[in-house]
């Protein structure tokens, strides 16, 4: 649809959109170690001696690593054969690592977390603030309040350290290396990701939050996050992402593993602004526990390819007296254009005796433009009568009478796009804390700006 | 006010307004009539801009100025207001927030204080009986017919517009809520002499909100302009 006589060329566009997206810098960070492209044992051998890591965690990389290299690029995702394995940096150490303290932290940084608004967050009613740099955690801290409560929020490289016997005890436990080839590429070169453990009974209350950034032009992001709720205990986790605009494509690819224990709660929200040519390919999964309840809500926005595997495995306690009565709920709401294709892949599996376990899962999409799509997934293993399973999946269009009704009140057309979007992501936004959903606004707006043509 | 000479307009290469000449000065009611089809309400879309809605000869004037190269934000943020007769609806939007936007895009360098707005906002509603928890909502979310039309009542209200075109806004309205709205609008017109472009096909409207001109419109040409005498006599004997 076209409006009067402005006249949008797609080739000027795509020039335009880098300029105009203000966080698409790349800031100009001293890397202390950057090593070749690809990856072999080598590569794997020295990030673990960097990271001086223990044997066992070496043992489960190079494991992982002959897994990843027997299994196939999977092929019912999405088109992967942009991404060359070979080309990418699969691990980035910036110069500086684990700062405590803000001032500490070099400008150039101090800049793009401006930018992403983590300093404002931080100061008001965040409980923690994460930032991954690339391959490490720069900055971090931890209110002294929950760290009294024995709450853990840390780094994964951190933690590692600190506490390996909790680690060892739970990594890979809930998303194993063999699961599929993208999960073995992470637990062979993974980096940084946080690692949070809730004990018994501890409800943190507000929020934790990460931010992850991509900086350097075809780096592989491969953070390993593991979240443990103790018995009872109650956490919120919330990860966002932006990342620069680069033209040759960059992978990501997370694992996530929460394990949710009797009667604990977790959520995990996700908030991403992925430029188009970043490849985002997450295996998240939860292991849930009876009487347990885990939420994924989930808003991803742009991407050359997304594709999720959000998971909640509902482990019912095999009492036979006691109704497991587990709870899940995935929301999942992603947002395509310029060619944008997001998949969702999402399994909700209830296994024998977890009766009374209940499950919803809600997939919206909205399509931006003709080029982009959107395809949904679900699979649903249940093994238990007694239980209740939603399934929701809509996709919708910003549609031409929505842009023309917001311009007849005076918003330009990028503006109206932009609302609607807004809107659209509104049941996400009231998950998050006030500051993450205005500076998500931010980010819609400047993703907008350039989607005319 | 407004000026359109000899407007031709096709929609998807079908000629559908065929040399309208129509004016509209400032402080006027003009009441454009006439059968379903007759190009009443693509009248409407053109002068908003409904860039489905092609000029192919003749021009709009606005203040002067010729709105041909204007989008339609462009001209609402000159003045241009019009009340939908299918409002689109906004999900996870309150128009509240839509307000704040537009205010922001018409006037850059005021500073629009979201706290006034609320307060300016609920006072309208209450003037227009609009239910509270609707500016709550996704904006025109599940709305009945009357409480959207309503509801763009309002946001002309706070928008504050040079000329309000108001397409069918009589159709599915009680007595009650059509005497509001007439009500709501002959006070703008008084207050802030604001120019209305009531279209419709019914005289009801008319009765709460007298024309000072009556243009009658078939087959997309205006057949007849004059003053009130012209909406009683249709009332009697209909359009032929």
């Amino acid at each position: 649809m076209r409006y009067a006589k402005k006249e949008f060329k797609p080739e000027v566009i795509v020039k335009e959109f880098d300029e105009s997206y203000k966080l698409g810098k790349s800031d100009d960070i001293a890397y202390s170690y950057k090593g070749e492209r690809g990856l072999d044992e080598k590569l794997i051998r020295e990030i673990s001696a960097m990271k001086e890591e223990p044997e066992w965690m070496l043992q489960n990389r190079l494991a992982a690593y002959k897994v990843y290299l027997s299994k196939p690029i999977p092929t019912w995702g999405g088109d992967m054969s942009p991404i060359h394995f070979e080309d990418i940096y699969y691990y980035l150490k910036p110069a500086v690592i684990g700062k405590k303290s803000w001032k500490d932290v070099p400008t150039s940084v101090k800049e793009t977390f401006e930018k992403i608004g983590v300093p404002q967050a931080e100061r008001e009613m965040l409980a923690g603030v994460k930032g991954q740099y690339d391959s490490e955690v720069v900055y971090g801290s931890l209110k002294k309040i929950l760290s009294a409560k024995g709450v853990l929020f840390l780094s994964m490289d951190e933690a590692l350290k600190l506490y390996p016997e909790i680690v060892k005890k739970y990594f890979g436990t809930v998303v194993p290396m063999g699961d599929n080839k993208l999960a073995a590429l992470n637990t062979a070169v993974w980096s940084g990701g946080s690692f949070v453990y809730v004990p018994e009974g501890v409800d943190v209350g507000l929020p934790l939050q990460a931010y992850f950034r991509i900086n350097s032009e075809s780096a592989g992001q491969f953070e390993r996050t593991l979240i443990i709720a103790e018995e009872g205990a109650n956490v919120h986790y919330i990860e966002g992402c932006s990342a620069p605009s680069f033209s040759s494509a960059s992978l990501h690819a997370a694992v996530v593993e929460v394990i949710v224990k009797k009667k604990a709660r977790v959520q995990y929200t996700t908030v991403q602004n992925w430029y188009k040519n970043i490849y985002n390919l997450v295996t998240k999964r939860a292991w849930v526990e009876e009487k347990g309840e885990m939420r994924w809500v989930d808003g991803n926005l742009g991407s050359a390819l997304t594709m999720k595997y959000p998971s909640c495995v509902l482990a019912g306690a095999k009492m036979i007296h006691l109704a497991p009565n587990t709870t899940s709920q995935i929301i999942s709401k992603s947002i395509s254009k310029n060619g944008g294709r997001a998949t969702y892949r999402g399994m909700v599996r209830i296994n024998k005796g977890a009766y009374g376990s209940r499950s919803k899962v809600v997939c919206d999409a909205l399509i931006l433009d003709e080029k982009s799509r959107s395809d949904t997934y679900p699979t649903n293993k249940i093994f238990e009568e007694d239980v209740i399973l939603e399934h929701e999946a809509v996709v919708s269009r910003v549609s031409e009478e929505q842009l023309l009704y917001l311009m007849s009140r005076g918003l330009s057309e990028h503006e109206a796009e932009a609302m609607v979007v807004n809107g659209f992501l509104e049941p996400v936004m009231k998950e998050v804390p006030m500051e993450y959903a205005v500076e998500m606004n931010r980010l819609v707006g400047l993703e907008m700006e350039g989607s005319v043509g | 006010m407004l000026k359109i000479e000899n407007l031709k307009v096709r929609v998807e290469e079908k000629e559908i307004l065929k040399g309208v000449d129509l004016s509209i000065n400032e402080g006027e009611v003009v009441a454009l009539m006439g059968p379903n089809g007759s190009g009443k309400s693509s009248l409407a879309s053109a002068i908003i801009g409904n860039p489905k809605y092609e000029v192919t000869k003749g021009k709009i004037t606005f203040e002067g100025k010729n709105l041909a190269a204007l989008t339609p934000d462009e001209r609402a943020n000159r003045g241009i207001y019009l009340a939908f007769q299918y409002p689109a609806a906004i999900p996870g939007v309150t128009v509240r927030e839509m307000l704040l936007s537009a205010l922001r895009a018409k006037n850059k360098e005021v500073i629009v204080s979201a706290l006034d707005l609320k307060k300016t906002v609920e006072a309208e509603a209450e003037k227009l009986h609009l239910s509270p928890d609707l500016l709550g909502r996704g904006l025109n979310e599940g709305f009945s017919g009357g409480e959207k039309k309503k509801m763009e009542i309002l946001q002309m209200r706070v928008l504050n517009p040079k000329l309000l075109i108001m397409d069918e806004i009589d159709s599915g309205l009680d007595i009650d809520a059509l005497a509001t709205i007439a009500q709501n609008v002959a006070e703008m017109v008084k207050e802030q002499k604001m120019s209305v472009l009531v279209i419709t096909h019914y005289q009801r409207i008319l009765n709460y909100l007298t024309p000072d001109v009556v243009a009658v419109m078939k087959d997309g040409v205006i057949v007849e302009q004059g003053g009130k005498e012209i909406v009683d006599r249709l009332e009697k004997s209909g359009y032929r």
